[in-house]
């Protein structure tokens, strides 16, 4: 075991990791930080991607399977958790995101958010190739691209409007929805979609 | 999947880390970035017996100028290299074949000598390194020495750095009156490439004097494409730069694979070389 710390979402932690543990997985089994995800495991799918220190301090994007725990001793860390602000405020790319509907199933939005976040920082107003090129690591499987780079263009305009954090909407309780899903109307679904149990 | 099982060890300087991989026999394997090794543990490909992480040799770290000359640090990052002044200045052809390598998140972590040090026929870098005509600097249990990138790759995912050394800086010749362009051609944006060709050219009064044409993943190690070099020496029009081209991979055995067949790498070859010196003259 090799003692590590690290900040992680502006806490510090201080853990023994086996020299072997993946950042991802420290940061998902150890610290709980769930809301990174474990995608491809083969390094090409982003899905995992966090911001971490480098030695002069700057936060870049890395992909969380592709770094050891140990190697990351020292650094500071950013997940999707740590990104929006207090009160459940969001930052202007996961509100973008939102607004945009930047995302399909959702599984490569966690990461490909903080790709976005890592590519403003360095380029506050980039071009749509830029964009492009710039979430090359990231993949979308529904291929939601469009919507995605949609998403960053407005975050990247809001950030340069000077756009803060603010709060989340508030999200429909089952109850108030016309259907649980807030999906058709039941008089217009089709009987013979309606699963029936077999007698 | 998780790595199999391995030592760990974090030396703070060079001579530590010689001692440390010494000590630990030949099973043990430097790890700078991680980025070409950490998938390789991950698919249980490699199981070295001890990892020993360069990440704390801080005189690893830094490009600086010497001379006629750019020396990058075995702990520079590809971002490192995009971002540096130096390399951009004396560097292009490095800076710009550089940001063609995997993606930002891989650029953040992976560095340059790793990337030489990994020896992946496919790797982009090798081939730059070959034509900028770099040079290794490799610390060793008996001390340093220095070997040039036409003696340093030896053949698929090998180098001369052995199981006790470590790579620890790049010696690259400013560019001076070399222009410089890296092609590569790949189908998909993540992709390897199939065939690259780093060239650089000095030329006069719209006509090429001297060619130099480095083959990315045309054989088990980067390759000058010497026959097409010759013949691009006094090519002064769009013809003479094609049919000196097409001679690109002369002399090569590209392998034949599920990605490309080799006359397909041979015809790539040719494509991107004259793609490459088009666009410098």
């Amino acid at each position: 075991m090799t003692r590590v710390s690290m900040k992680v979402d502006g806490v510090e932690y201080e853990d023994d990791v086996e020299p072997r543990t993946l950042l991802v997985h420290h940061l998902r089994e150890q610290l709980g930080k769930v809301g990174t995800v474990v995608g491809c495991d083969t390094s090409n799918c982003g899905a995992c991607t966090v911001l971490m220190s480098d030695p002069e301090g700057r936060q870049q994007g890395v992909k969380s399977c592709s770094v050891l725990a140990v190697q990351a001793d020292g650094r500071e860390i950013t997940t999707i958790e740590g990104l929006s602000g207090p009160d459940r405020t969001l930052h202007p790319v996961q509100r973008a995101f939102h607004e945009a509907h930047g995302l399909q199933c959702g599984f490569c939005t966690p990461g490909m958010i903080m790709a976005a976040v890592d590519l403003l920082q360095e380029n506050a107003d980039p071009t749509e190739d830029e964009i492009r090129e710039g979430l090359e690591g990231n993949l979308c499987r529904c291929t939601g691209y469009q919507n995605i780079v949609r998403a960053v263009q407005e975050a990247s305009a809001e950030i340069r409007q000077g756009a803060q954090a603010e709060p989340a909407p508030p999200s429909p309780r089952a109850g108030e929805a016309q259907t649980p899903d807030d999906g058709l109307p039941r008089e217009h679904v089709p009987d013979e979609t309606i699963p029936q149990p077999v007698p | 999947m998780i790595p199999p099982s391995f030592d760990y060890a974090a030396p703070t300087t060079v001579d530590e880390a010689v001692s440390t991989l010494r000590d630990a026999g030949e099973d043990a394997k430097v790890i700078a970035g991680g980025q070409s090794l950490l998938p390789l543990l991950r698919m249980r490909f490699a199981a070295p017996s001890t990892l020993v992480d360069l990440g704390g040799v801080a005189e690893l770290r830094g490009v600086r100028e010497d001379g006629d000359a750019i020396v990058i640090g075995a702990m520079v990052t590809h971002a490192d290299v995009l971002r540096d002044p130096l390399v951009n200045a004396h560097l292009p052809l490095l800076a710009q074949a550089t940001s063609t390598v995997a993606d930002r998140q891989v650029r953040h972590r992976g560095t340059f000598a790793g990337s030489l040090a990994h020896a992946d026929p496919a790797g982009d870098l090798p081939a730059v390194a070959l034509v900028l005509g770099a040079s290794m600097e490799i610390a060793g249990p008996g001390g340093r020495r220095v070997v040039p990138a036409s003696e340093f790759f030896v053949d698929y995912l090998e180098s001369v750095v052995a199981p006790d050394e470590v790579l620890v800086a790049v010696r690259v010749p400013k560019q001076g009156a070399w222009q410089g362009r890296y092609e590569k051609f790949n189908r998909v944006a993540q992709g390897w490439a199939l065939v690259g060709v780093a060239a650089l050219v000095k030329r006069e009064n719209g006509t090429v004097t001297a060619a130099r044409v480095g083959l990315t993943n045309m054989g088990s190690t980067p390759l000058r494409a010497t026959a097409a070099e010759e013949a691009l020496a006094g090519a002064g029009d769009a013809e003479a730069i094609g049919a000196a081209a097409a001679r690109a991979a002369e002399g090569t055995r590209p392998s034949d694979d599920m990605l490309a067949s080799a006359d397909y790498r041979r015809h790539l070859a040719g494509v991107l070389t004259k793609r490459a010196v088009a666009s410098l003259v």
